[in-house]
Formats: C-alpha cells, sequence, structure tokens
C-alpha cells in the first residue's frame, strides 16, 4: 500500500469471475505522513482509507467483470462499519462480491479482514462511465497488471 | 397481487422519503417528486432488484440526449412501469 497515491491493494490473491468475488491483498506501511495527523501518537489506518480499500477491490472486480470496458467511480457508500482499529504494519485481506451490474451503475458488498478478524464492511455503488482520460485508463492497465489482473480481461486494452 | 405501479411507488416512497399520497401515475419523477440523480439511481437499483431486470439507463439517456425521446418517456411513473413491464416480460419469454 501506498497510502499517499491512494494505492490501497497491493495484490489479487483470488479472482472468481462466476461468482463474482475477489479477494485482494495490500500491507499498510509502517511509516507514512498519514500516521503523524492521525493521530499524533498512536497511528492508525483513517476508517475513510478502510472503506476507499474496499472501493478499490470492488472497483478492480467491476473492471474486470466490465473487461475495462468503463470505469468505476465511487458513487455512494451504504452500512460502512469500522470494526477494529488498523495499525502501522497490519497485512489486511479484503473481500468484495459484485451484487448487481446496473446499466451505467454497480453495487458490490465488501469486508476487511485482519488475521482472520473483520475490521471493516460496507455495501459500495459505483457510477459507472467510459473512460474520460486516456492517462487514466492506461494507468489503470499499468496498475492492472502490477496487482495480477489475468490477460483475459484486458480484452478492451 | 401488487401491481407494477404499487411496487415502484412503495420503493420511491421508502427509498426517497416521499409521502406515497403524492406518488401518481401521472407524477414525473424528477419535475414533480424531486427525485434527483443519484436518488434515481437508488430507486432503479431498488426496482432492477425487485423485478429481477436491468433498467438500460444508459440506453434511455442516449435516447433522450439525442432527442429521440423525452424524459417524460422514461420518468412518468405510468409510462416507467409500461417499460418495465416489458422487460419482464421480455426476461419470461
Amino acid at each position: 500500500m501506498r497510502l499517499e497515491y491512494f494505492q490501497m491493494v497491493d495484490r489479487i490473491l483470488v479472482h472468481d469471475p462466476d461468482a463474482r468475488t475477489i479477494r485482494m491483498e495490500g500491507d499498510v506501511p509502517d511509516q507514512s505522513p498519514i500516521f503523524e495527523g492521525h493521530f499524533p501518537g498512536y497511528p492508525i489506518l483513517p476508517g475513510v482509507l478502510m472503506i476507499e480499500t474496499i472501493a478499490q477491490a470492488g472497483g478492480w472486480l467491476v473492471l474486470m467483470h466490465l473487461r475495462f470496458a468503463a470505469m468505476p467511480f465511487l458513487l455512494q457508500v451504504e452500512k460502512a462499519k469500522m470494526r477494529s482499529f488498523v495499525s502501522p504494519g497490519q497485512r489486511l485481506e479484503t473481500e468484495a462480491r459484485l451484487i448487481h451490474d446496473g446499466s451505467g451503475y454497480a453495487v458490490i458488498e465488501g469486508s476487511i479482514a485482519s488475521n482472520g478478524k473483520k475490521v471493516c464492511d460496507a455495501e459500495i455503488r459505483y457510477r459507472v462511465v467510459p473512460f474520460p482520460s486516456d492517462i487514466l485508463r492506461e494507468t489503470m492497465f499499468e496498475t492492472a497488471r502490477r496487482i495480477g489482473v489475468a490477460e483475459e480481461f484486458f480484452i478492451n486494452a | 397481487m401488487t401491481s407494477t405501479f404499487e411496487t415502484v411507488a412503495g420503493i420511491i416512497a421508502e427509498t426517497c422519503d416521499i409521502d406515497s399520497d403524492i406518488i401518481k401515475p401521472e407524477s414525473h419523477a424528477i419535475n414533480d417528486l424531486g427525485i434527483d440523480s443519484l436518488d434515481f439511481l437508488d430507486v432503479a437499483f431498488a426496482i432492477d432488484k425487485a423485478f429481477g431486470i436491468k433498467m438500460p439507463l444508459e440506453q434511455w439517456t442516449q435516447e433522450v440526449n439525442d432527442g429521440k425521446a423525452q424524459t417524460d418517456e422514461y420518468f412518468v411513473l405510468g409510462n416507467l412501469c409500461r417499460h418495465i413491464d416489458a422487460l419482464v416480460a421480455a426476461k419470461k419469454a
């Protein structure tokens, strides 16, 4: 993870296209400027970044489901619960399940666990639109390869 | 048996916190009921789930933008319910 660059997931562990599920992994860095402010003397991962982590895992799931034909943008967060503090150095496993592939929108349910204990869960809704920027599109492909998206999903690359 | 309109009106009342008494088949979701685009996506999600369909919102939006259809065609609830019924029938066929 590189929190300052909003890189909240490091790699794909399991992707099941038929079940429309994904499991991803990310290591919270030991040090980050974010921890200097959140909080001095008691560094913990901000809850909004836990939600962002679920949104990104679900976003990759949506991107692969659509074969990169369009880009999901965060639209709505429902039923978000931060169940436990997350400290620097913790490994997070994030799961997401696509519960609805709508027309121009998508909905996932997701959760984060660390050491087998659920630390956050939320329902995330996305507005799904054509890529608004070639740079963004290319960057998403580069990142996809880095995190382990299988080549078969690059149909629209 | 609950009609399509009753189901849709119930979804709108619950999702958008609108008094069900003012939701009529001739109501325009935006102009009369004041539903904004974000709330309408909530409504669309609930309708998709309730009827097991995928309303082609992108296609409808394109038709309106291209001048091939008026917003009344998709946002007046009676018309919307007619489209929902057609989608349900097409799914069963």
